[in-house]
Protein backbone atom coordinates (compact mmCIF):
# COMPACT_ATOMS: atom_id res chain seq x y z
CA UNK A 1 0.00 0.00 0.00
CA UNK A 2 1.80 2.67 -0.93
CA UNK A 3 0.24 6.37 -0.48
CA UNK A 4 1.79 8.23 -3.35
CA UNK A 5 3.15 6.49 -5.87
CA UNK A 6 4.83 8.06 -9.50
CA UNK A 7 5.45 5.90 -12.25
CA UNK A 8 7.32 6.05 -15.74
CA UNK A 9 5.97 9.84 -15.74
CA UNK A 10 7.71 11.77 -18.69
CA UNK A 11 6.76 15.24 -19.46
CA UNK A 12 7.64 17.25 -22.99
CA UNK A 13 7.05 20.77 -23.64
CA UNK A 14 6.18 22.09 -27.05
CA UNK A 15 6.10 18.32 -28.67
CA UNK A 16 5.90 18.72 -32.36
CA UNK A 17 7.60 21.81 -32.64
CA UNK A 18 10.83 23.02 -32.76
CA UNK A 19 11.06 24.19 -29.05
CA UNK A 20 10.38 20.56 -27.94
CA UNK A 21 12.18 20.05 -24.49
CA UNK A 22 11.63 17.35 -22.11
CA UNK A 23 10.97 18.52 -18.81
CA UNK A 24 10.89 15.61 -16.25
CA UNK A 25 11.91 12.04 -17.98
CA UNK A 26 11.16 9.14 -16.98
CA UNK A 27 10.64 9.66 -13.01
CA UNK A 28 9.52 6.70 -10.94
CA UNK A 29 9.25 6.63 -7.00
CA UNK A 30 7.08 5.64 -4.33
CA UNK A 31 6.15 7.31 -0.64
CA UNK A 32 4.38 4.35 1.74
CA UNK A 33 4.78 5.57 4.87
CA UNK A 34 3.59 9.89 6.24
CA UNK A 35 6.50 11.82 6.52
CA UNK A 36 8.29 14.85 5.26
CA UNK A 37 10.06 14.11 1.66
CA UNK A 38 12.19 17.37 0.43
CA UNK A 39 12.65 18.00 -3.51
CA UNK A 40 15.95 19.44 -4.64
CA UNK A 41 17.44 20.19 -7.57
CA UNK A 42 18.45 23.39 -10.26
CA UNK A 43 16.29 25.63 -11.48
CA UNK A 44 14.82 24.25 -14.59
CA UNK A 45 15.68 20.63 -12.81
CA UNK A 46 12.00 19.56 -13.07
CA UNK A 47 10.97 20.18 -9.92
CA UNK A 48 7.89 22.20 -10.73
CA UNK A 49 6.22 20.24 -14.07
CA UNK A 50 7.00 16.79 -11.09
CA UNK A 51 4.43 18.46 -8.83
CA UNK A 52 2.33 19.88 -11.25
CA UNK A 53 1.39 16.10 -12.39
CA UNK A 54 1.22 15.02 -8.66
CA UNK A 55 -2.42 16.98 -8.02
CA UNK A 56 -3.47 16.79 -12.21
CA UNK A 57 -3.13 20.05 -13.00
CA UNK A 58 -0.81 18.44 -15.90
CA UNK A 59 -1.91 15.40 -17.59
CA UNK A 60 0.59 12.33 -17.13
CA UNK A 61 1.40 11.42 -20.64
CA UNK A 62 3.08 8.89 -20.73
CA UNK A 63 3.35 7.59 -17.08
CA UNK A 64 1.02 7.27 -13.76
CA UNK A 65 0.54 9.03 -9.93
CA UNK A 66 -1.28 6.92 -7.83
CA UNK A 67 -2.79 8.16 -4.66
CA UNK A 68 -3.69 5.77 -2.14
CA UNK A 69 -2.97 2.98 -5.02
CA UNK A 70 -5.71 4.55 -7.14
CA UNK A 71 -4.53 6.15 -10.11
CA UNK A 72 -5.49 9.89 -10.50
CA UNK A 73 -6.55 9.62 -13.77
CA UNK A 74 -8.45 6.68 -13.84
CA UNK A 75 -11.62 8.69 -13.58
CA UNK A 76 -10.84 12.01 -16.06
CA UNK A 77 -14.24 13.63 -14.21
CA UNK A 78 -13.30 13.29 -10.76
CA UNK A 79 -10.10 14.78 -11.30
CA UNK A 80 -11.30 17.99 -8.95
CA UNK A 81 -11.51 15.41 -6.10
CA UNK A 82 -7.61 14.71 -6.28
CA UNK A 83 -7.01 18.20 -5.78
CA UNK A 84 -8.83 17.97 -1.93
CA UNK A 85 -7.07 15.22 -1.64
CA UNK A 86 -3.37 16.63 -2.91
CA UNK A 87 -2.91 20.18 -2.00
CA UNK A 88 -0.73 22.57 -3.78
CA UNK A 89 0.95 25.81 -2.12
CA UNK A 90 3.00 27.62 -5.39
CA UNK A 91 5.70 29.79 -4.64
CA UNK A 92 4.41 33.52 -3.56
CA UNK A 93 1.01 31.49 -3.04
CA UNK A 94 0.63 35.48 -0.77
CA UNK A 95 0.03 36.66 -4.55
CA UNK A 96 -2.74 34.40 -5.10
CA UNK A 97 -5.21 35.76 -1.85
CA UNK A 98 -8.53 37.52 -3.17
CA UNK A 99 -11.18 37.10 -1.03
CA UNK A 100 -12.50 40.56 1.23
CA UNK A 101 -11.07 38.76 4.40
CA UNK A 102 -8.34 36.29 5.44
CA UNK A 103 -11.35 34.27 6.64
CA UNK A 104 -13.15 34.14 3.65
CA UNK A 105 -10.34 33.12 1.63
CA UNK A 106 -9.31 30.93 3.88
CA UNK A 107 -12.89 28.96 3.76
CA UNK A 108 -12.99 29.33 -0.35
CA UNK A 109 -11.04 25.61 -0.36
CA UNK A 110 -12.98 23.90 2.03
CA UNK A 111 -16.57 25.76 0.79
CA UNK A 112 -15.84 24.34 -2.72
CA UNK A 113 -15.17 21.04 -1.33
CA UNK A 114 -19.18 21.19 -0.63
CA UNK A 115 -18.63 20.73 3.30
CA UNK A 116 -21.24 22.75 5.48
CA UNK A 117 -20.88 26.09 6.98
CA UNK A 118 -20.06 24.30 10.06
CA UNK A 119 -17.52 22.41 9.12
CA UNK A 120 -16.33 25.07 7.12
CA UNK A 121 -16.37 27.55 9.76
CA UNK A 122 -14.24 24.99 12.02
CA UNK A 123 -11.89 24.26 9.80
CA UNK A 124 -10.89 27.97 9.38
CA UNK A 125 -10.47 28.24 12.73
CA UNK A 126 -8.06 25.17 13.41
CA UNK A 127 -6.24 25.94 9.55
CA UNK A 128 -5.90 29.69 11.15
CA UNK A 129 -4.30 28.54 14.22
CA UNK A 130 -2.15 25.97 12.51
CA UNK A 131 -0.37 28.45 10.67
CA UNK A 132 -0.43 30.87 14.00
CA UNK A 133 -2.75 33.70 12.69
CA UNK A 134 -4.56 35.34 15.21
CA UNK A 135 -8.25 35.91 15.75
CA UNK A 136 -8.36 39.31 15.13
CA UNK A 137 -6.29 39.05 11.90
CA UNK A 138 -9.36 36.68 10.13
CA UNK A 139 -11.92 39.60 10.25
CA UNK A 140 -9.11 42.00 8.26
CA UNK A 141 -8.08 42.49 4.76
CA UNK A 142 -5.42 40.26 3.27
CA UNK A 143 -3.68 42.92 2.07
CA UNK A 144 -3.53 44.63 5.65
CA UNK A 145 -1.27 41.94 6.90
CA UNK A 146 2.30 41.99 6.98
CA UNK A 147 4.10 40.13 4.35
CA UNK A 148 4.43 36.42 6.38
CA UNK A 149 1.34 36.93 7.51
CA UNK A 150 -0.35 37.03 4.34
CA UNK A 151 1.94 34.10 2.94
CA UNK A 152 0.88 32.26 6.20
CA UNK A 153 -2.95 32.96 5.28
CA UNK A 154 -2.35 31.75 1.63
CA UNK A 155 -0.72 28.50 3.44
CA UNK A 156 -4.10 28.10 5.83
CA UNK A 157 -6.15 28.06 2.69
CA UNK A 158 -4.41 24.89 1.52
CA UNK A 159 -4.38 23.34 5.14
CA UNK A 160 -8.03 23.85 5.49
CA UNK A 161 -8.86 21.38 2.69
CA UNK A 162 -6.89 18.83 5.08
CA UNK A 163 -4.99 16.93 1.96
CA UNK A 164 -3.57 14.10 2.42
CA UNK A 165 -0.58 14.98 0.70
CA UNK A 166 0.70 18.71 0.88
CA UNK A 167 3.17 19.65 -1.66
CA UNK A 168 4.89 23.30 -0.86
CA UNK A 169 7.38 25.42 -3.83
CA UNK A 170 9.97 26.83 -1.94
CA UNK A 171 7.52 28.15 1.10
CA UNK A 172 10.48 30.13 2.47
CA UNK A 173 11.53 32.20 -0.30
CA UNK A 174 11.91 35.63 0.91
CA UNK A 175 11.16 34.92 4.66
CA UNK A 176 13.81 36.25 7.39
CA UNK A 177 15.25 33.54 9.78
CA UNK A 178 12.44 34.15 12.23
CA UNK A 179 9.57 33.62 9.64
CA UNK A 180 11.59 31.25 7.77
CA UNK A 181 11.44 28.43 11.20
CA UNK A 182 8.32 29.70 12.50
CA UNK A 183 6.87 28.05 8.70
CA UNK A 184 9.00 25.64 8.86
CA UNK A 185 7.67 24.52 12.32
CA UNK A 186 3.89 24.86 11.18
CA UNK A 187 4.56 22.36 8.21
CA UNK A 188 6.02 19.99 10.75
CA UNK A 189 3.45 20.41 12.85
CA UNK A 190 0.78 19.75 9.99
CA UNK A 191 2.54 16.50 9.30
CA UNK A 192 2.58 15.02 12.66
CA UNK A 193 -0.87 16.02 13.51
CA UNK A 194 -2.33 14.79 10.23
CA UNK A 195 -0.12 11.75 9.43
CA UNK A 196 0.08 13.82 6.11
CA UNK A 197 2.90 12.85 3.22
CA UNK A 198 4.27 16.55 2.97
CA UNK A 199 6.70 17.25 -0.15
CA UNK A 200 8.73 20.26 0.79
CA UNK A 201 10.88 22.11 -2.67
CA UNK A 202 13.57 24.16 -1.17
CA UNK A 203 16.70 25.67 -2.58
CA UNK A 204 17.13 26.20 0.83
CA UNK A 205 19.90 23.15 2.07
CA UNK A 206 19.55 24.30 5.95
CA UNK A 207 15.85 24.04 5.59
CA UNK A 208 15.94 20.49 3.74
CA UNK A 209 18.55 19.46 6.66
CA UNK A 210 16.42 20.75 9.75
CA UNK A 211 12.96 19.22 8.73
CA UNK A 212 13.05 16.66 5.73
CA UNK A 213 12.94 12.84 6.53
CA UNK A 214 13.71 12.09 3.06
CA UNK A 215 15.34 13.82 0.21
CA UNK A 216 14.66 14.10 -3.83
CA UNK A 217 17.04 14.78 -6.30
CA UNK A 218 15.71 15.92 -9.39
CA UNK A 219 18.76 17.05 -12.09
CA UNK A 220 17.76 17.61 -16.05
CA UNK A 221 14.65 15.96 -15.70
CA UNK A 222 15.40 12.83 -13.98
CA UNK A 223 15.68 11.53 -10.56
CA UNK A 224 18.95 11.00 -9.56
CA UNK A 225 18.80 10.29 -5.40
CA UNK A 226 16.15 9.43 -3.49
CA UNK A 227 17.27 8.29 -0.06
CA UNK A 228 17.29 9.38 3.78
CA UNK A 229 18.38 13.14 4.41
CA UNK A 230 21.69 12.34 5.54
CA UNK A 231 22.24 9.37 3.39
CA UNK A 232 21.72 12.04 0.19
CA UNK A 233 23.70 14.81 1.70
CA UNK A 234 26.31 12.40 2.26
CA UNK A 235 26.77 12.64 -1.40
CA UNK A 236 28.65 16.43 -1.41
CA UNK A 237 30.43 16.05 -4.15
CA UNK A 238 27.77 14.87 -6.44
CA UNK A 239 25.17 17.69 -5.48
CA UNK A 240 27.60 20.90 -6.06
CA UNK A 241 28.31 19.14 -9.46
CA UNK A 242 24.50 19.29 -9.59
CA UNK A 243 24.24 23.00 -8.70
CA UNK A 244 23.24 22.00 -5.12
CA UNK A 245 25.05 22.09 -2.33
CA UNK A 246 25.45 20.77 1.30
CA UNK A 247 24.62 22.69 4.96
CA UNK A 248 27.86 24.47 6.43
CA UNK A 249 27.01 22.19 9.10
CA UNK A 250 27.47 19.11 7.52
CA UNK A 251 30.72 20.30 5.50
CA UNK A 252 32.50 20.84 8.79
CA UNK A 253 31.12 16.77 10.00
CA UNK A 254 32.62 15.72 6.62
CA UNK A 255 35.96 17.90 7.29
CA UNK A 256 36.72 16.63 10.71
CA UNK A 257 35.90 12.60 9.48
CA UNK A 258 38.41 13.39 7.01
CA UNK A 259 40.60 14.41 9.32
CA UNK A 260 40.19 11.11 11.41
CA UNK A 261 37.38 12.50 14.17
CA UNK A 262 35.80 9.84 14.65
CA UNK A 263 31.94 11.29 14.40
CA UNK A 264 28.21 9.31 14.32
CA UNK A 265 26.25 9.40 11.47
CA UNK A 266 23.01 11.28 11.16
CA UNK A 267 24.15 14.70 11.78
CA UNK A 268 22.12 17.03 10.25
CA UNK A 269 22.14 20.06 12.22
CA UNK A 270 24.22 22.34 14.31
CA UNK A 271 22.37 20.98 17.58
CA UNK A 272 23.09 17.30 16.24
CA UNK A 273 26.73 18.20 15.64
CA UNK A 274 27.12 20.11 19.01
CA UNK A 275 25.98 16.75 20.67
CA UNK A 276 28.41 14.20 19.16
CA UNK A 277 31.45 16.83 19.94
CA UNK A 278 30.46 17.78 23.25
CA UNK A 279 30.55 13.44 23.45
CA UNK A 280 34.12 13.29 21.90
CA UNK A 281 35.65 16.86 23.51
CA UNK A 282 34.26 15.84 27.28
CA UNK A 283 36.16 12.10 26.76
CA UNK A 284 33.56 9.16 26.41
CA UNK A 285 32.70 7.45 23.61
CA UNK A 286 30.38 8.90 21.09
CA UNK A 287 27.33 7.07 20.56
CA UNK A 288 26.41 6.91 17.40
CA UNK B 1 37.18 58.80 6.47
CA UNK B 2 35.98 58.75 2.28
CA UNK B 3 32.20 58.13 2.17
CA UNK B 4 30.44 58.07 -0.81
CA UNK B 5 26.78 57.80 1.17
CA UNK B 6 25.60 59.57 4.04
CA UNK B 7 23.14 59.54 6.25
CA UNK B 8 22.53 61.91 8.76
CA UNK B 9 19.83 61.37 11.77
CA UNK B 10 17.70 59.74 9.00
CA UNK B 11 13.51 59.39 9.51
CA UNK B 12 11.02 57.88 7.52
CA UNK B 13 7.42 57.82 8.22
CA UNK B 14 4.33 57.56 6.56
CA UNK B 15 0.70 57.45 7.45
CA UNK B 16 -1.34 54.42 7.17
CA UNK B 17 -4.61 54.21 5.29
CA UNK B 18 -6.46 55.19 8.97
CA UNK B 19 -3.69 57.83 9.17
CA UNK B 20 -1.87 56.58 12.05
CA UNK B 21 1.64 57.15 11.48
CA UNK B 22 4.52 54.35 10.45
CA UNK B 23 8.10 54.98 11.19
CA UNK B 24 10.09 53.27 9.07
CA UNK B 25 13.66 54.75 10.10
CA UNK B 26 13.98 55.80 13.42
CA UNK B 27 16.71 58.41 12.66
CA UNK B 28 19.65 56.58 11.90
CA UNK B 29 23.04 57.79 10.53
CA UNK B 30 25.58 55.66 8.78
CA UNK B 31 28.13 55.76 6.26
CA UNK B 32 29.20 53.92 3.33
CA UNK B 33 32.99 54.10 2.81
CA UNK B 34 34.11 54.08 -0.78
CA UNK B 35 35.06 50.73 -1.99
CA UNK B 36 33.94 48.93 1.00
CA UNK B 37 31.57 45.77 1.08
CA UNK B 38 28.39 46.28 3.83
CA UNK B 39 26.46 43.85 4.52
CA UNK B 40 22.70 44.76 6.13
CA UNK B 41 20.76 42.41 7.69
CA UNK B 42 17.25 42.57 9.69
CA UNK B 43 13.94 40.82 9.50
CA UNK B 44 11.17 41.61 7.22
CA UNK B 45 9.90 44.92 8.07
CA UNK B 46 12.87 46.70 9.97
CA UNK B 47 13.62 49.16 7.12
CA UNK B 48 16.35 47.72 5.15
CA UNK B 49 14.55 48.13 1.97
CA UNK B 50 13.69 51.74 2.57
CA UNK B 51 16.79 52.27 3.58
CA UNK B 52 18.21 51.08 -0.02
CA UNK B 53 15.83 53.49 -1.87
CA UNK B 54 17.40 56.69 0.08
CA UNK B 55 20.47 55.53 -1.33
CA UNK B 56 19.58 56.88 -4.94
CA UNK B 57 16.70 59.04 -4.60
CA UNK B 58 14.00 56.96 -4.89
CA UNK B 59 12.67 57.92 -1.34
CA UNK B 60 13.62 61.03 0.56
CA UNK B 61 13.69 60.93 4.04
CA UNK B 62 10.97 62.72 5.95
CA UNK B 63 13.95 64.54 7.97
CA UNK B 64 17.68 64.41 8.41
CA UNK B 65 20.05 64.25 5.11
CA UNK B 66 20.63 61.54 2.60
CA UNK B 67 23.88 62.61 0.75
CA UNK B 68 25.30 60.59 -2.03
CA UNK B 69 28.95 62.31 -2.96
CA UNK B 70 28.43 65.02 -1.00
CA UNK B 71 24.94 65.78 -3.21
CA UNK B 72 22.10 65.99 -0.98
CA UNK B 73 19.60 63.21 -2.61
CA UNK B 74 16.55 66.13 -2.03
CA UNK B 75 17.79 68.54 -4.53
CA UNK B 76 16.43 67.23 -7.58
CA UNK B 77 18.75 68.92 -10.19
CA UNK B 78 21.04 65.90 -8.66
CA UNK B 79 18.77 63.49 -8.80
CA UNK B 80 20.10 62.09 -12.37
CA UNK B 81 23.56 62.69 -11.16
CA UNK B 82 23.14 60.31 -7.92
CA UNK B 83 21.32 57.27 -9.93
CA UNK B 84 24.07 57.17 -11.73
CA UNK B 85 26.27 56.97 -9.27
CA UNK B 86 23.79 54.59 -7.47
CA UNK B 87 22.85 51.60 -8.95
CA UNK B 88 20.24 48.78 -7.48
CA UNK B 89 19.27 45.56 -7.69
CA UNK B 90 16.37 44.09 -6.62
CA UNK B 91 15.17 40.64 -5.79
CA UNK B 92 13.28 39.31 -8.76
CA UNK B 93 15.52 39.15 -11.61
CA UNK B 94 12.16 38.99 -14.12
CA UNK B 95 11.05 42.34 -13.36
CA UNK B 96 14.16 43.95 -13.72
CA UNK B 97 15.21 42.75 -17.66
CA UNK B 98 13.12 44.80 -20.07
CA UNK B 99 14.97 43.54 -23.62
CA UNK B 100 14.30 40.37 -25.17
CA UNK B 101 18.10 40.05 -26.24
CA UNK B 102 21.14 40.03 -23.34
CA UNK B 103 22.50 42.35 -24.64
CA UNK B 104 20.48 45.10 -25.68
CA UNK B 105 18.75 44.37 -22.09
CA UNK B 106 22.57 45.50 -20.77
CA UNK B 107 22.65 48.55 -23.20
CA UNK B 108 18.88 50.05 -21.79
CA UNK B 109 20.99 52.16 -18.85
CA UNK B 110 23.59 53.70 -20.89
CA UNK B 111 21.51 54.17 -23.97
CA UNK B 112 18.97 56.54 -21.18
CA UNK B 113 21.98 58.34 -19.98
CA UNK B 114 22.59 59.74 -23.91
CA UNK B 115 25.86 57.36 -23.81
CA UNK B 116 27.65 57.57 -27.30
CA UNK B 117 26.95 54.50 -29.12
CA UNK B 118 30.40 53.20 -29.55
CA UNK B 119 30.76 53.68 -26.06
CA UNK B 120 27.83 52.15 -25.06
CA UNK B 121 29.01 49.36 -27.35
CA UNK B 122 32.28 49.07 -25.18
CA UNK B 123 30.71 49.54 -21.83
CA UNK B 124 27.85 46.73 -22.57
CA UNK B 125 30.96 44.44 -23.19
CA UNK B 126 32.87 44.77 -20.53
CA UNK B 127 29.99 44.71 -18.37
CA UNK B 128 29.13 41.39 -19.68
CA UNK B 129 32.23 39.73 -19.04
CA UNK B 130 32.50 40.96 -15.37
CA UNK B 131 29.50 39.08 -14.47
CA UNK B 132 30.86 36.38 -17.04
CA UNK B 133 27.85 36.34 -19.10
CA UNK B 134 29.78 37.79 -22.30
CA UNK B 135 28.98 34.28 -24.42
CA UNK B 136 24.81 35.06 -23.87
CA UNK B 137 24.96 38.27 -25.05
CA UNK B 138 23.01 37.20 -27.55
CA UNK B 139 20.86 34.77 -26.01
CA UNK B 140 17.16 35.90 -25.12
CA UNK B 141 16.84 36.68 -21.08
CA UNK B 142 13.85 34.69 -20.87
CA UNK B 143 15.78 31.28 -21.19
CA UNK B 144 18.38 31.75 -18.39
CA UNK B 145 18.63 30.39 -14.96
CA UNK B 146 17.63 32.60 -12.09
CA UNK B 147 21.60 33.09 -11.25
CA UNK B 148 22.67 34.66 -14.71
CA UNK B 149 19.41 36.53 -14.74
CA UNK B 150 20.42 38.43 -11.79
CA UNK B 151 23.84 38.35 -13.27
CA UNK B 152 22.41 40.08 -16.41
CA UNK B 153 21.20 42.44 -14.28
CA UNK B 154 23.64 43.33 -12.05
CA UNK B 155 25.50 44.34 -15.56
CA UNK B 156 22.77 46.23 -16.90
CA UNK B 157 23.95 47.93 -13.66
CA UNK B 158 27.43 48.04 -14.19
CA UNK B 159 27.17 49.35 -17.61
CA UNK B 160 25.97 52.88 -16.25
CA UNK B 161 29.52 52.93 -14.52
CA UNK B 162 28.25 53.44 -11.18
CA UNK B 163 30.83 53.78 -8.31
CA UNK B 164 28.04 51.92 -5.79
CA UNK B 165 25.62 48.76 -6.47
CA UNK B 166 23.19 48.11 -4.07
CA UNK B 167 21.47 44.60 -3.66
CA UNK B 168 18.42 44.00 -2.03
CA UNK B 169 18.10 40.64 -1.32
CA UNK B 170 19.51 39.39 -5.13
CA UNK B 171 19.59 35.33 -4.17
CA UNK B 172 16.32 35.22 -2.39
CA UNK B 173 14.81 33.13 -5.42
CA UNK B 174 17.84 31.35 -6.85
CA UNK B 175 19.13 27.91 -6.43
CA UNK B 176 22.52 27.44 -4.61
CA UNK B 177 24.37 27.27 -7.98
CA UNK B 178 23.03 30.79 -8.71
CA UNK B 179 23.26 32.03 -5.64
CA UNK B 180 26.94 31.29 -5.45
CA UNK B 181 27.04 32.84 -8.92
CA UNK B 182 25.77 36.10 -8.19
CA UNK B 183 27.70 36.25 -4.79
CA UNK B 184 31.29 35.23 -6.13
CA UNK B 185 30.43 37.98 -8.95
CA UNK B 186 29.79 40.77 -6.24
CA UNK B 187 32.81 39.82 -3.95
CA UNK B 188 34.92 40.45 -7.35
CA UNK B 189 33.48 43.47 -8.15
CA UNK B 190 34.59 44.48 -5.02
CA UNK B 191 37.92 43.01 -5.02
CA UNK B 192 38.97 43.61 -8.32
CA UNK B 193 37.33 46.56 -9.47
CA UNK B 194 37.22 48.64 -6.36
CA UNK B 195 33.19 48.91 -6.67
CA UNK B 196 31.57 50.02 -3.19
CA UNK B 197 28.96 47.55 -2.73
CA UNK B 198 25.82 47.38 -0.05
CA UNK B 199 24.32 44.08 0.04
CA UNK B 200 20.84 43.18 1.71
CA UNK B 201 20.46 39.82 2.48
CA UNK B 202 18.61 36.96 4.54
CA UNK B 203 21.25 34.58 4.37
CA UNK B 204 23.92 34.89 7.32
CA UNK B 205 26.34 33.18 5.25
CA UNK B 206 26.22 35.90 2.38
CA UNK B 207 26.60 38.47 4.87
CA UNK B 208 29.72 36.95 6.31
CA UNK B 209 32.15 38.01 3.42
CA UNK B 210 31.79 40.72 3.65
CA UNK B 211 34.11 43.84 5.35
CA UNK B 212 31.16 45.50 7.38
CA UNK B 213 27.88 44.33 8.57
CA UNK B 214 25.26 46.09 10.05
CA UNK B 215 21.71 45.32 11.74
CA UNK B 216 18.55 46.87 11.62
CA UNK B 217 15.98 46.39 13.80
CA UNK B 218 12.53 48.71 14.17
CA UNK B 219 14.32 51.28 11.45
CA UNK B 220 17.40 51.67 13.85
CA UNK B 221 21.01 49.93 13.99
CA UNK B 222 21.37 47.97 16.89
CA UNK B 223 24.76 46.43 15.69
CA UNK B 224 27.62 47.45 13.44
CA UNK B 225 31.25 45.89 13.04
CA UNK B 226 33.21 43.55 10.81
CA UNK B 227 31.16 39.93 10.37
CA UNK B 228 33.26 38.36 13.20
CA UNK B 229 32.45 41.07 15.73
CA UNK B 230 28.77 40.98 14.46
CA UNK B 231 28.11 37.49 14.81
CA UNK B 232 29.71 36.67 18.04
CA UNK B 233 26.16 38.45 19.18
CA UNK B 234 24.62 35.71 18.76
CA UNK B 235 21.63 35.71 21.73
CA UNK B 236 21.15 39.62 20.11
CA UNK B 237 20.76 38.46 16.77
CA UNK B 238 18.17 35.95 17.81
CA UNK B 239 16.44 38.06 19.75
CA UNK B 240 15.79 40.15 16.71
CA UNK B 241 14.77 37.33 14.65
CA UNK B 242 18.27 36.96 12.48
CA UNK B 243 20.27 33.61 13.16
CA UNK B 244 24.16 33.45 12.95
CA UNK B 245 26.28 31.32 9.98
CA UNK B 246 26.22 27.79 11.16
CA UNK B 247 29.64 27.18 11.78
CA UNK B 248 29.73 30.15 14.21
CA UNK B 249 26.79 28.65 15.84
CA UNK B 250 28.88 25.35 16.73
CA UNK B 251 31.26 27.05 18.33
CA UNK B 252 29.18 29.46 19.92
CA UNK B 253 27.13 26.67 21.60
CA UNK B 254 30.60 24.46 22.12
CA UNK B 255 31.34 27.38 24.26
CA UNK B 256 28.45 27.89 26.51
CA UNK B 257 28.95 24.14 27.16
CA UNK B 258 32.43 24.86 28.91
CA UNK B 259 34.55 24.02 25.96
CA UNK B 260 38.02 26.21 25.47
CA UNK B 261 37.44 27.04 22.22
CA UNK B 262 38.28 29.91 19.54
CA UNK B 263 34.86 31.60 18.94
CA UNK B 264 35.79 34.71 16.61
CA UNK B 265 34.87 32.06 13.35
CA UNK B 266 32.34 33.07 10.30
CA UNK B 267 33.21 30.39 8.04
CA UNK B 268 33.27 26.48 7.64
CA UNK B 269 37.61 26.28 7.35
CA UNK B 270 37.59 28.40 10.52
CA UNK B 271 35.15 26.19 12.52
CA UNK B 272 37.17 23.12 11.37
CA UNK B 273 40.50 24.53 12.47
CA UNK B 274 38.85 25.14 15.75
CA UNK B 275 37.69 22.18 16.33
CA UNK B 276 40.35 20.26 15.70
CA UNK B 277 42.92 22.23 18.05
CA UNK B 278 39.88 21.68 20.72
CA UNK B 279 40.14 18.03 20.11
CA UNK B 280 44.22 18.35 20.53
CA UNK B 281 44.61 17.20 16.89
CA UNK B 282 45.68 20.06 15.38
CA UNK B 283 47.82 18.92 12.21
CA UNK B 284 51.52 19.44 13.19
Amino acid sequence: MSILKVEGLTYIYGEGTPFRIAAITDVNFEINSPGLTAIIGHTGSGKSTLIQHLNGLIKTEPGHVFVDDVDIWANEKEIRSVRFKVGLVFQYPEYQLFEETVEKDIAFGPRNIGLDEDEIQQRVVWAAKKVGLTDELLKKSPFELSGGEKRRAAIAGVLAMKPRVLILDEPTAGLDPKGRDMLLDCIVEYQRSENAVVLLVSHSMEDVARVADNVLVMNGGRLVMFGKTDEVFSHGKELEKMGLAVPSIMKIVSALREKGVNLPDGILNVTDAKDALLRLLKGGEPNA
Amino acid sequence: MDNIIELNNVVFDYSDDNDNPVTVLNGISLGIERGSFTAVLGHNGSGKSTMAKLFNALEHPSSGTVTVNGMNTIDQKHEFDIRKMVGIVFQNPDNQIVASIVEEDVAFGPENLGVEPKEIRKRVDEALKAVDMYEYRNHAPFKLSGGQKQRIAIAGILAMQPECIVLDEPTAMLDPKGRREVIETVKRLNKEKGMTVVLITHFMDEAAIADRVVVMDSGKFILDGTPVEVFGHIKELKEVGLDVPQPTELVGLLKDDGIDIETDIIDVDGCVNALMKALNLEEK
